[in-house]
């Protein structure tokens, strides 16, 4: 398994295409957390399926003012395709061209199989990984430590907003 | 290894002994043909534990690639609310493959309950919450898919076919006999 960059690394910037005709980069979420969910190809055949099962919680996510990003080696077409079949309500980015190049700054490429790891990051609102995670290819990681590490980030910046304001008080 | 965060309370529903030595807990979704599957297996395997086992169902639905998983658990739901939830989940599994709004109304009708009031229950959303909190409580869990299982609060990783489901819950209830015994 790859070796991910871990919590306190700064999320390396990328600008994927999310559509055929859009583009999207990182620092353009400065300011909210974003799960940024490597998986390794769209159209696996299982009900339990890594995206299905975030899309399902994505209100959950956004009680955090999270945004989710996928993200593939698939093509904007397929993950368009994909998108629609599942009904998924957040954006797949395609990490097509050159193939892998933001999952290899992630340390999140299997070099073998020529797609990404089942890799899991949140970065908080600096664009500095909060919390990384890379599960074994078969298994679908779940949501709960992405949930557990929104909800400590969270934590940590009330924490941090109430020393903030005491100094001021004091 | 992922636990049970949500401990087993008054708002599940549960088939048999309370005192039971082993609680099997299944995250299921009315429309996966996995649990469909597990379905007969899973009565299969309470039958032949009996009193050693207390089996609680809770709701997953994976609405978006499901669209009827979400009205079958709260169909389910409805009849709960009114007595009947055992026979409610046995009849929509067993009607798997012809899973249907009507079907759910008909189920109700054949059930002895209002099929007016299922479907005003569904329209109103009355059940919602309840299966929310269920999916909710099993995504803190781990539960990343459908059929899961939790045998006495640890995820059980293996097979859900009837032997191997019977082994696990053989060897849990050696440990808790080994326990009871050293207590």
């Amino acid at each position: 398994m790859s070796t991910v960059l871990a919590a306190g690394t700064p999320a390396p910037d990328f600008t994927l295409p999310v559509t055929p005709d859009q583009n999207l980069s990182l620092r353009e979420l400065r300011g909210q957390p974003v799960v940024l969910a490597f998986y390794p190809a769209d159209w696996s055949p299982v009900c339990g399926d890594q995206m299905a099962l975030y899309n399902e919680i994505l209100p959950e996510f956004q009680k955090y003012k999270a945004e989710v990003l996928g993200i593939s080696v698939d093509g904007v077409w397929c993950h368009a395709a994909f998108a629609k079949h599942q009904h998924l309500h957040f954006p797949l980015l395609a990490d097509f061209e050159p193939k892998g190049a933001v999952a290899k700054k992630y340390g999140a490429y299997r070099d073998h199989d020529g797609v990404c790891e089942r890799a899991l990051f949140v970065i908080d609102e600096e664009g500095v990984i909060f919390w990384s995670y890379c599960s074994p290819i078969a298994v679908n990681p779940g949501a709960d430590g992405i949930l557990e590490a929104l909800e400590n980030l969270k934590k940590k910046r009330q924490s941090h907003g109430d020393l903030e304001s005491s100094r001021r008080a004091s | 290894m992922a636990t049970l965060k949500a401990p087993v309370g008054p708002a599940d529903h549960t088939f048999g002994d309370q005192h039971a030595p082993v609680i099997l807990v299944e995250y299921g979704d009315y429309e996966c043909p996995h649990c469909g599957h597990a379905h007969p297996i899973v009565k299969a395997v309470r039958k032949h534990f009996g009193k050693q086992l207390l089996f609680v169902y809770r709701h997953f639905p994976l609405t978006q690639i499901h669209p009827l998983a979400e009205p079958a658990a709260e169909t389910a739901e409805f009849a709960g609310a009114n007595g009947k939830f055992w026979e409610m989940h046995d009849a929509i599994f067993e009607n798997q493959p012809s899973l249907s709004l009507p079907l759910l109304a008909e189920l109700a009708e054949a059930l002895g309950l209002s099929s007016g009031e299922a479907v005003s229950s569904l329209e109103s959303h009355e059940f919602e919450p309840k299966v929310r909190n269920a999916f909710l409580g099993g995504v803190r869990s781990g539960v990343n898919g459908t059929p899961t299982f939790f045998i006495n609060g640890q995820r059980y990783q293996g097979m859900y076919e009837f032997e191997d489901l019977v082994e696990a819950i053989d060897a849990e209830l050696l440990a808790s006999e080994k326990h009871r015994r050293a207590g």
